[in-house]
């Protein structure tokens, strides 16, 4: 008698998403159903389910599973980056509940948007054919769309969602076209198929179809990485957003474009590497002068750190440019320990502010540096790993990728990129100028640092110096991430 | 006591967790505390210099894995020879001489400032003892940062605009010296070298258009520190607005990690390059030398004319060491720690008459030696040093620096370098006569107090050394010389094997040959008997590794 075959379905490299989806879930239910309007709690039970991900994520460290036919896997790449998204997502909600407080938005369904945003992440960073991807790019996206308006009563807000919103879908449909070309001139969204199909064309390069599909597909990817010149919406999407998903969208979502840009590249058109490498040079070099020299003008703090994001996609392009162990493995610790500097440097710019985002600008921080001496500090730290001053993650991160340039032989793109670094000290200096070296009158009585918050800048802070002073286990992992791919 | 060099580094940073403990108002306790840590630290310190031994190698070192991930493999390696011996002990001397000066200077924010210094004594010390090229980065970078708080938290007028400029010139050098360290590595990877070890890379040979590029990322990165015409604008404005303490570490200690940097690293990692650029530097030193001396004449604030006078004395630094013989580098480093002595001594007093006065322009001064004798005897002792008087240690170091220079294919540079030494003789005894002789004219200089015990505590130690350098250098020379001589080896066995590869070992065509004439400059004028020459004897000539026979 013949049997209908049900397919087995492996789940465990979805496991983590599962739990993170069923979280996500309760939490909307847990929101309606306990009435008041503090909604902390909502903030402690998502921080904990994050923990409870990332340990679920962590034992998954060194194994290959692949599932759903071929189209999802579990692999250190992979888990990775999911650490990633989680250390991000882990600290967004942390210091998200003091800012939804204080701007009397603070809806519960942030903390499950949240969420949702990490699972099309990690279905990004799994995703081994290009409709996985597709569909964790669009959860992504989605959530990141409302959670860029979530303050609807403020009209910058408001704009930043619909524009993100607009050129977010615009750039999208570059992709899609992109993956139907690829899909069209390989005859499979498989991105191990693909890789075997294009193979063993002669002539790939030549194949316009294929070359075509890739140059739309990196266009839809340097939108989601804000990487010029496709990054005209961020700095307007990173001031009006709230400015705890500000923090979060310059960390995670921005890691989640460099993991599939690199699956998508690595695994699917390594035969096109020449080509491609090219296009990544140009890339790299326009992204991190055009975001270097427009955050030199800058006044809101806000719009120095979306320009300055933009820059640092363009020192992760650098990587992505040289292409191999050195520079990837540089991408992968530099996404890491940019979601720590750069979300805690939101941290300290929302204790700063005030109700209704005011107090955001560069000398509003005037006399920080002496009266908040702690914050200070610990915003300094930030700012110098930023810069890429040791000891400071963000060195590390930079030397690798730099390093990797330099491997592959592009010396002019590594010496293009530490002038950058040096042009990029200018702007980081001057919110330290304001902090330390200008007297003010204010007091900062406002600045009240909540325990979640502290929690927060003490993770951030940990991780900038750990990653900066003894950053060797995280780069094994990076590099033994890489060597499976 | 084999981590007595880690502790001597780590002390100061001790004294840092130490001082987060001491509330900020009691700013007595701060300051002896602070101190004490760098009393503690020189005391320490000469436990270094008194077990040092007079060999070339390199001594207390201490060797532990620290990063290794990908191609990289950093380790925590250091280690002294007679070369940076002396810096560390001038550092960890010239400190507590430093924190002495900003007992009555500094009132505000004492707690940071006392922060900074310590911080900055860790970032100096571990620059000068790193022997691994990825960890001298890091501490090269590191010390950027104190002193970029100092300058624009308790600077003058124009700090904010001093205090970026200063930083952000060290950054653009040091980041392209990043890029050739990095590119450096790869190099010796070829090689079958396995870290940063900067040992490792001395054996290292590299075709000429390699080293050129090389050299010129870590000349530049060296010639902002150092500052070299024309890359010296930064530091008078720095000077000028940094506080006291901050203007004398910033002359004693910190322009000395440029010519360190040129002995340490640029010359002996790329000897041949060096020397194919050694008349270029020397111009660029003897213009410096020439430049700020009548830059320094014209000065109005006697501050800005020791900073001048700072860019010319490093000129003559520059000059004794690219004459790559034993006296003019012995001279050159000689001439580091008596400039660290003399301009560190200039800036304090300079610091004591402005706490007096709150003006540091000449022309408000006049007579002062009738009102002041102690300060009038030691300021002129300074000066003497500074212009070079026999007797003095100024005098030992320039007379070395231009034996040496002359001796070697600097001979033209030299002559016109000579004139510098008269005319830093015009503008520092120009600047003496118009502040501590003729009328007391000024009111305001009439009630002026003589130097306090405290400041003659402070200046005690440093006229010593004036003297004691000036009279028996020996002692100083003796532990220096070992690491000079095969310094000075390392240059002309490279250069010597450079010639002496046939052209048929080469590349057809190789860039590297076409830029090295037969007849080098530098090794015609060296005669044959020459002091400096000892290579067939040096054991040190062997262990170059001639990677054409090596693959």
């Amino acid at each position: 008698m013949d049997m209908i075959l049900i397919p087995v379905v492996n789940m465990t490299p979805i496991l983590p998403e599962i739990f993170l989806s069923v979280l996500a879930m309760a939490l909307l239910l847990i929101n309606v159903f306990v009435p008041g309007r503090q909604k902390s709690y909502l903030a402690y039970i998502s921080f904990i389910g994050i923990v409870a991900a990332a340990v679920l994520v962590g034992s998954g460290w060194g194994s290959h599973v692949e599932s759903f036919g071929g189209s999802v896997v579990l692999d250190d790449f992979a888990t990775f980056f999911k650490m990633t998204f989680l250390v991000g997502a882990g600290l967004t909600v942390l210091i998200a509940d003091k800012y939804m407080e204080r701007e009397e938005c603070n809806h519960g369904e942030l903390y499950s948007l949240i969420l949702f945003a990490v699972v099309g992440m990690m279905l990004m960073a799994s995703g081994t054919d290009l409709m996985t991807i597709f569909l964790g790019l669009e959860v992504m996206s989605v959530t990141l769309y409302v959670l860029a308006g979530f303050n609807r009563a403020n009209k910058k807000s408001n704009e930043a969602g619909l524009k993100y919103f607009l050129l977010g879908a615009f750039s999208t449909g570059f992709m899609l076209y992109g993956m139907a070309l690829i899909y069209g001139a390989t005859g499979t969204t498989r991105l191990y198929k693909i890789a075997e199909v294009v193979g063993q064309m002669t002539l790939p390069s030549s194949n316009i179809m294929l070359v075509a599909g890739m140059l739309l597909m990196m266009t839809g990817f340097a939108f989601k990485i804000a990487a010029a010149p496709f990054h005209m919406w961020t700095p307007d999407v990173y001031e009006g957003a709230p400015t705890p998903m500000t923090a979060f969208m310059s960390a995670g979502p921005k890691a989640a474009g460099f993991a599939a840009l690199l699956r998508l590249f690595l695994v699917a058109l390594p035969a096109l590497q020449v080509e491609w490498s090219h296009v990544f040079w140009v890339l790299a070099v326009l992204t991190m002068t055009v975001g270097n020299i427009t955050a030199l003008r800058q006044d809101n703090i806000k719009r120095v750190l979306a320009y300055s994001s933009i820059a640092h996609a363009g020192y992760a392009l650098v990587g992505f440019a040289a292409g191999n162990g050195t520079g990837i493995a540089g991408i992968l610790f530099y996404m890491l320990s940019y979601s720590f500097m750069n979300i805690g440097a939101f941290a300290i710019i929302i204790l700063v502010a005030k109700k209704g985002e005011t107090n955001g600008n560069v000398s509003d921080f005037a006399g920080l540096g002496f009266k908040r001496p702690v914050l200070a500090v610990a915003m300094t730290i930030f700012l110098f790993s930023l810069a890429g001053v040791p000891p400071a993650a963000g060195f590390i991160g930079k030397f690798y990728l730099f390093s990797g340039a330099i491997q592959k032989g592009y010396i002019w793109l590594a010496v293009i990129g530490v002038l950058n670094s040096a042009a990029s000290v200018y702007y980081y200096l001057r919110i330290m100028v304001f902090m330390y070296f200008k007297e003010s009158t204010e007091d900062f009585e406002w600045v009240h640092v909540t325990p979640p918050v502290a929690l927060a800048l003490i993770i951030a802070v940990a991780g900038t110096l750990i990653l900066g002073i003894v950053p060797s286990v995280i780069l094994e992992y990076a590099q033994m991430a890489v060597k499976l791919l | 006591m084999s981590n007595v060099l880690s502790l001597t580094t780590f002390l100061p940073i001790l004294g840092v967790l130490l001082l987060l403990f001491i509330p900020k108002d009691s700013k007595g306790v701060l300051r002896n505390v602070t101190l004490g840590v760098t009393i503690v630290t020189f005391l320490v310190s000469l436990i270094i210099l008194t077990g040092f031994q007079s060999n070339a190698e390199f001594q207390f070192t201490e060797n532990v894995p620290w990063i290794a991930a990908g191609p990289f493999i950093m380790r925590y390696n250091i280690g002294i020879d007679g070369i940076s011996l002396w810096l560390v002990i001038l550092t960890t001397f010239i400190m507590p001489i430093a924190v002495l000066s900003t007992y009555t200077a500094v009132d505000e924010k004492v707690k940071e400032y006392m922060i900074c210094l310590l911080l900055l004594e860790t970032g100096m010390l571990g620059a000068f003892i790193s022997l691994d090229l990825f960890l001298f980065y890091i501490f090269w970078e590191v010390m950027l940062i104190p002193m970029y708080f100092m300058i624009g938290i308790w600077g003058g007028k124009n700090k904010l605009y001093a205090a970026v400029k200063f930083f952000i010139y060290t950054m653009v050098g040091s980041l392209l010296m990043l890029v050739a360290l990095i590119f450096l590595y790869f190099k010796g990877m070829e090689a079958g070298i396995t870290d940063f070890g900067l040992l490792n890379f001395f054996s290292l040979k590299l075709d000429m258009a390699t080293q050129i590029w090389l050299f010129l990322a870590f000349a530049f990165a060296f010639a902002i520190k150092v500052p070299m015409f024309p890359l010296h604008t930064w530091l008078p404005d720095a000077h000028t607005e940094a506080p006291t303490a901050g203007s004398v570490i910033l002359a004693a200690v910190l322009l000395k990690m440029g010519t360190y940097g040129y002995v340490r690293f640029a010359i002996p990692l790329f000897p041949d390059a060096a020397q194919k650029f050694a008349p270029l530097i020397a111009t660029l030193a003897v213009i410096g030398i020439i430049y700020a001396a009548l830059v320094a004449m014209v000065q109005e604030d006697v501050k800005k004319l020791v900073a001048y006078s700072s860019v010319a004395h490093l000129g003559f630094v520059m000059l004794g060491i690219f004459a790559f013989n034993t006296e003019g580098i012995t001279g050159g480093m000689l001439q580091m720690i008596n400039h660290g002595i003399s301009t560190g001594a200039l800036f304090l007093i300079v610091g004591f008459i402005y706490e007096r006065r709150h003006t540091r322009l000449i022309t408000d001064f006049g007579g002062l030696s009738k009102q002041m004798p102690v300060f009038a005897t030691i300021f002129m002792i300074v000066t003497f040093s500074s212009v070079g008087l026999p007797g003095t240690n100024g005098f030992v170091g320039e007379f070395l620096i231009l034996l040496g220079a002359f001796e070697s294919q600097l001979r033209w540079w030299t002559i016109v370098a000579t004139s510098g030494v008269i005319l830093s003789a015009v503008y520092m005894l120009w600047v003496f006569q118009r502040v501590m002789f003729g009328e007391l004219d000024n009111p305001k200089n009439q009630k002026l107090s003589d130097l306090n015990v405290r400041e003659v505590a402070i200046m005690v130690p440093l006229v010593v050394l004036i003297f004691f350098i000036g009279l028996y250098p020996k002692p100083f020379i003796d532990k220096m010389e070992p690491a000079i001589n095969k310094l000075v080896a390392q240059v002309h066995v490279s250069s010597v094997n450079a010639q002496a590869i046939p052209d048929a070992e080469m590349p057809a065509g190789h860039p590297g040959m076409e830029q090295m004439p037969a007849g080098h400059p530098g090794m015609e004028q060296l005669p044959a008997g020459h002091p400096a020459v000892e290579v067939p004897s040096s054991p040190h000539a062997e262990p170059v590794v001639n990677p054409h026979e090596a693959k």
